[in-house]
């Protein structure tokens, strides 16, 4: 397994020229070969992967990125292979724009140079739903990497790049993270532009970082971040930036999140989440036990909010404009009914029926409206939360990674493992999962949360219990 | 479930019609929990970071695309338009 530098070290290698993009570009590449038996990867970008690196060798793009390799999640347009995320109707979909994303991250010249597998349209919680195959997990290859930016987690696991983008809509990010030993932040909504990534709940959809360390996470992060008038819900940036320095968890207070820690839990989750809080309080940090009492209804929430927004989103995939088409309908009607039948996968179809049905004409204010009102008093909820302490914690998931086909079969089962995820979707605030420990020989996620838009101290918080864990 | 399938647009096998109709009632029986909440004087979010009308000049403005580019990935094109099936049977 490859190693890697920080990322802004990499970075200033390039800059300096003691290190060459194109051979960070085709030690990368030799990783993902190396490593197909986990099959994270969907496409390799090699062609122009290796074009862009001449040129930042060249003196193009020398920025705060330059050289750097990473991997995009199959959600994102990038230049140079198909964006299908992981779904057959979208097969052979070559993008003609990039995500603002990935522009930004090549404008301080990282280098993009294969697309992660993931649940087809990010609908799921292990890879699993991907229409082409389920990546498996590094610690365990009988075992899921969670999802759905599961191919993006196993590739920073496995060390193809040093970092990748996912998307999290209801825990896609830190899920994978926890199950894979990665870091997985999930900024505040509207923080990275939106455009040119497949949209599945416009509501709660966000892009953030996975990595192998938080540093790294704060600088992807930052490159990306900022108002882009392609996206008119992104929100203006931190004025100092999201660069800086671990803070002194002495005297921060921290809230540990009684709902997440009750039954369900696994044993060997529990004793590395509670051991994580006794070295944030040996480091000084004033823990006390915060009550969320709506956290138990944020599931519920989230899946009438998330398949109503999915049905909404998934209705421009109608095989008239692009992607795939099916061709033998003898008129308009039976080529929607036709596409939508056979370029959908299982899961695509259930979210768009339960979405139809919980938006339709009688059932809208009982299901949709009702759900949106429950958030607010979450949201609320988690405001007075942020009053009393600094921080949340708890885990990122109950369990570690679970066994390839154990939930398949169970679409209630398989949401419930974002059960302690999908809170913050719904409020908006930003979270991230740490690696604390192990399991059984596999990772645990520590999950951070705190108010929307402290993402900057939030990160600095991360940083610093990084740390005191290692 | 046909009915919602009709206003989906999607043409559903019987067998799926019958797993989706199990998995619906089971779905909906889980989110039941919401319908006793109390949210007497609350709104519904709709927008969590409070944006409201983000406005932009009403200008074009050159990307610059051509439309053969853009017309790239449709199935059916002609004289730069997309082309569909017959709408009336």
């Amino acid at each position: 397994m490859a190693d890697w530098e920080p990322v802004a070290a990499i970075a200033a290698k390039v800059q300096s020229g003691e290190l060459k993009a194109v051979d960070l570009v085709e030690k990368s590449l030799a990783e993902i070969a190396a490593g197909e038996e986990f099959k994270a990867i969907i496409a390799v970008t090699a062609d122009r992967a290796r074009e862009r690196a001449k040129a930042v060798d060249g003196g193009e793009n020398k920025g705060r990125l330059a050289g750097v390799p990473f991997i995009a999640k199959d959600n994102f347009l990038v230049f140079g292979a198909d964006a299908t995320a992981a779904s057959n109707i979208l097969k052979g979909f070559d993008p003609v724009y990039q995500s603002t994303a990935i522009e930004k991250l090549e404008a301080e010249g990282a280098i993009c140079v294969a697309k992660a597998n993931l649940d087809a349209f990010a609908h799921g919680s292990s890879t699993e739903n991907s229409d082409f195959f389920t990546t498996l997990n590094p610690h365990d290859k009988t075992r899921v990497p969670g999802g759905s930016s599961g191919g993006s987690a196993v590739s920073v696991a496995l060390g193809f790049a040093p970092f990748a983008l996912g998307t999290d809509t209801g825990g896609s990010i830190r899920l994978p993270a926890s199950f894979t030993g990665t870091v997985g932040f999930k900024p505040t909504y509207g923080s990275v532009s939106r455009s040119g990534v497949v949209a599945m709940a416009s509501s709660t959809d966000v892009i953030g970082p996975i990595t192998r360390t938080v540093e790294d996470a704060e600088l992807v992060f930052d490159v990306m971040a900022g108002v882009d008038e392609l996206d008119s819900t992104t929100i203006e940036r931190d004025r100092d930036g999201f660069v800086s320095e671990p803070l002194d968890v002495k005297g921060k207070k921290v809230g540990v999140v009684k709902e997440y820690m009750g039954d369900g839990m696994q044993p060997g989750v529990r004793e590395q989440v509670e051991k994580a809080i006794e070295a944030l309080k040996n480091a000084g940090a004033e823990v006390e036990e915060i009550s969320l009492p709506s956290l138990p209804l944020a599931l519920a929430v989230y899946y009438i909010i998330c398949p109503a927004e999915v049905s909404s989103n998934l209705s421009r995939y109608d095989g008239q404009r692009y992607a795939y088409s099916y061709s033998d309908a003898k008129d308009l009607n039976e080529s929607y009914m036709g596409t939508r039948e056979r370029g959908f996968g299982k899961e695509a179809k259930r979210r768009i029926m339960t979405g139809t049905y919980v938006l339709s004409s009688g059932y809208y204010d009982a299901y949709y409206k009702k759900a949106q009102t429950v958030r607010t008093k979450l949201i609320k909820e988690f405001e007075a939360a942020f009053e009393k302490v600094d921080f949340l914690v708890g885990p990122t998931a109950p369990m570690t990674a679970f066994k390839i086909g154990e939930n398949a079969d169970d679409p209630l089962q398989m949401y419930l493992t974002d059960i302690m995820t999908v809170a913050v979707n719904l409020t908006g605030s930003p979270a991230i999962s740490i690696p604390c420990g192990e399991s059984e020989g596999l990772p645990v996620g520590l999950q951070l949360m705190a108010a929307q838009k402290a993402d900057r101290e939030l990160l600095a918080f991360a940083d610093a219990t990084e740390r005191i864990l290692k | 479930m046909l009915h919602l399938a009709a206003l989906a647009r999607i043409q559903l096998s019987d067998d799926e019609v019958d797993e989706f109709s199990d998995e619906l009632s089971e779905i909906l029986q889980y989110v039941e929990m919401l319908s006793n909440v109390d949210v007497t004087g609350l709104e519904p979010t709709n927008q969590v970071t409070g944006l409201t009308n983000v406005m932009r000049n009403d200008t074009v403005k050159d990307y610059g695309y051509k439309p053969a580019d853009l017309l790239e990935n449709v199935p059916a094109v002609q004289d730069n338009q997309i082309k569909v099936k017959r709408m009336i049977g």
